[in-house]
């Protein structure tokens, strides 16, 4: 009897579709689909505004930070020249708004000033770094507005901010941080240590995370805005491997009074406010690291086609060829990570495993690129009349601050996990 | 008194770019950046409004549509608005065709002053400005490394051959900008993010009247010969010899 047997084909082959059809429904739902490939511009895609920026960053970085960077690193010191230049440029508040006195622009162009500042100095890099995508986006994500209005012209004009939430007993394992916020009347009495605060040497402003309520674990995590005549104190200056000039310090917090107005955001959510600033804050590593490994490059790879040995030029021989090869194809990779991570969160997409990615990444080519520059430029590259050495010693901390590379690694495995277990 | 400055300026190859001859023609597909000596032009006449000698900094261009990133810089530089004349990118506007474009927006803003760069770095003609000059029938000081503005008149100091020239010019006139003028700025972030409100009016060289059409043809284009390295001579009978036999050149 054939006819039941096909009606029973039939039905069960239509019944086999109707899944595939509802999937493919789901799924076109769902997509980033756009109408027509001609309209998807590559990563290599800007605004006016962000080439425009790119350029002045470019230029201020070469003619006015460039002459310094030999000194500051040396000195272990910031330039007061080249902070200022940093402000004047409009570069501490990028994205800032207007009337805020911020320069009011895109996450991307941050990125790019990042990046471009990394290329002639990594330290400059970071501290216009952890200014822009740590200070000022906790205050413009999380602050009232009184708070914003009091401190982000501020942050923007002339005063420097740090971020503060390392310990001695508390890095990767940040909220087991020890920094105790009792509370008493309309002040909050901090007691404590931070270890490993960029930019505190020099800054006026502080978000300190400590805790309010130790009995509730992490939950009593607070962040609170703490100005320098609170009473901060700078217990040590480490002297570095690495972006010497970019200031490393311990603080300490001996019984300082912090106005409860001052708490930022809501009490106990600190540890809240850290981690998803410290992803964001990862795309600015990667920059950092990106234009460290570029500039690296732009150093060493000239070098090669102007030495000769043997008759040639070191860089026309098949076994540097392919070494110059093979790091360029690592920094395009690097630079399309970065990319496309700062587009995905200027969207407001999802980009936690990229952003994780990218610095990951970023950090490893710049350790590779760095190190092969000196090779490539020899002998008078391991001195310190060239700049190409310090590169190697500053691209070490990629791997470790702004969360370490075993953290990234963790981050996106875990990502992994909601993508692949049942 | 208001003074109106107009500053034309010129997008042309970057300065550090390494020129390529392809085929008998200039690689183009390079970095492109104002010429230097506009930025100098556009520095003055912003230096000038900001010491209040001056009201109004306008910018101009001739070019096609890429040459909008210019006059953003202009702008951003602190020009306060911008007109563009655009012209097809294959098309070649040379030195009597802007100025006749120049005359035609001096009609039309009314211009105490314009101020040029002394020359492109691409073509090096160092023709506009005087040739302005001369179809305005307005004085010029060209070269100018000094600028004072009075209410009437133009105090400049001129690089020449012999030395340093200072001249005196009623307005309105024209003045080219020679590279100690001054040191041009950096276009900081909020002022590159102002640029983006001011207005870039466009216009054709039709709405103005003018003819474009080259008058001088480009017959050739090659690059220097390539350096050679030298030869060390062993007595002056032999570099005689050399020079005549070899070099040909006596």
């Amino acid at each position: 009897m054939s006819v039941p047997r096909f009606a029973s084909l039939v039905s069960r082959s239509r019944a086999a579709a109707a899944p595939a059809l509802r999937n493919a429904a789901r799924s076109f739902s769902t997509t980033n689909a756009v109408r027509s490939a001609g309209s998807i511009p590559s990563l290599h895609t800007f605004t006016e505004e962000e080439v425009m920026l790119r350029e002045a960053v470019a230029k201020f970085a070469t003619e006015v930070v460039g002459p310094k960077v030999r000194e500051m690193d040396e000195n272990e010191m910031m330039d007061r020249s080249v902070i200022d230049g940093l402000f004047q440029q409009g570069l501490m508040g990028i994205e800032t708004p207007a009337e805020l006195n911020g320069s009011g622009t895109s996450f991307t162009a941050a990125i790019l000033t990042v990046e471009e500042l990394a290329k002639v100095d990594p330290s400059v890099s970071v501290m216009c770094d952890v200014q822009n995508t740590l200070v000022n986006t906790v205050f413009t994500k999380y602050a009232n507005a009184e708070q914003k209005e009091k401190y982000l012209p501020k942050l923007a004009t002339d005063t420097i901010g740090c971020f503060c939430l390392s310990e001695a007993g508390s890095g990767s394992d940040a909220f087991a941080l020890q920094t105790k916020a009792d509370k008493q009347g309309d002040y909050y009495i901090l007691s404590g240590t931070k270890m490993w605060i960029t930019n505190s040497y020099e800054a006026g402003i502080f978000l300190v995370f400590a805790n309010v309520d130790p009995s509730k674990g992490y939950k009593g995590i607070t962040c609170f805005i703490v100005e320098k005549d609170m009473g901060v104190e700078i217990a040590k200056k480490e002297k570095k491997l690495g972006i010497r000039a970019s200031s490393t310090c311990a603080l300490s917090f001996d019984d300082i009074k912090v106005p409860a107005s001052n708490v930022l955001g809501q009490i106990g959510q600190g540890y809240k406010y850290a981690i998803e600033i410290l992803n964001e804050g990862r795309i600015g590593i990667a920059a950092q690291m990106l234009g460290l490994a570029q500039g690296a490059f732009d150093l060493a790879v000239p070098y090669t086609f102007d030495r000769k040995q043997f008759g040639q030029a070191i860089g026309d021989f098949q076994g540097m060829q392919h070494q110059y090869a093979q790091i360029a194809v690592e920094i395009e990779a690097a630079r399309l990570l970065t990319y496309n991570a700062a587009r995905l969160k200027e969207q407001g997409k999802s980009f936690v495993k990229e952003a994780a990615m990218a610095k990951l990444y970023a950090s490893q080519v710049a350790e590779r690129a760095a190190s092969k520059a000196v090779e490539w430029m020899g002998g008078v590259a391991f001195t310190r009349d060239l700049l190409v050495e310090k590169f190697y010693r500053d691209c070490k901390i990629g791997a470790i601050y702004e969360g370490t590379s075993n953290i990234q690694l963790q981050t996106i495995a875990k990502i992994l996990k909601t993508q692949y277990a049942k | 008194m208001s003074h109106r400055i107009l500053v034309p300026v010129k997008r042309v190859i970057d300065y550090a770019v390494k020129i390529r001859v392809a085929g008998g023609k200039i690689d183009t597909n390079v970095k492109h950046s104002m010429n230097p000596f506009d930025e100098i032009a556009i520095e003055e006449a912003v230096r000038l409004k900001e010491a209040k000698k001056a009201t109004e900094v306008v910018t101009v261009t001739v070019g096609s549509t890429k040459s909008q990133e210019t006059l953003r810089t202009a702008l951003a530089m602190g020009a306060d608005r911008a007109l563009h004349v655009e012209v097809p990118e294959s098309a070649e506007v040379q030195p009597l065709e802007v100025a006749k474009i120049l005359k035609a927006i001096v009609a039309k803003e009314s211009p105490s002053i314009v101020l040029l760069g002394k020359q492109a770095i691409d073509d090096d003609a160092g023709q506009t400005g005087q040739m302005l000059a001369g179809l305005l029938d307005w004085p010029q000081a060209t070269f100018a490394s000094k600028v004072e503005l009075n209410d009437s008149a133009l105090t400049v100091t001129r690089e020449i051959d012999g030395g340093l020239e200072t001249v005196k010019t009623t307005l309105p006139a024209i003045l080219t900008a020679d590279l100690r003028l001054n040191q041009p700025r950096y276009a900081t972030l909020p002022n590159i993010m102002k640029a983006k409100k001011k207005t870039i009016e466009k216009l054709s060289p039709g709405d103005l009247g003018v003819d474009v059409t080259p008058r001088i043809k480009v017959l050739e284009v090659s690059e220097p010969p390539k350096r050679q390295a030298g030869k060390t001579v062993g007595s002056v009978d032999e570099l005689i010899d050399k020079l005549k036999n070899e070099a040909g050149v006596i």
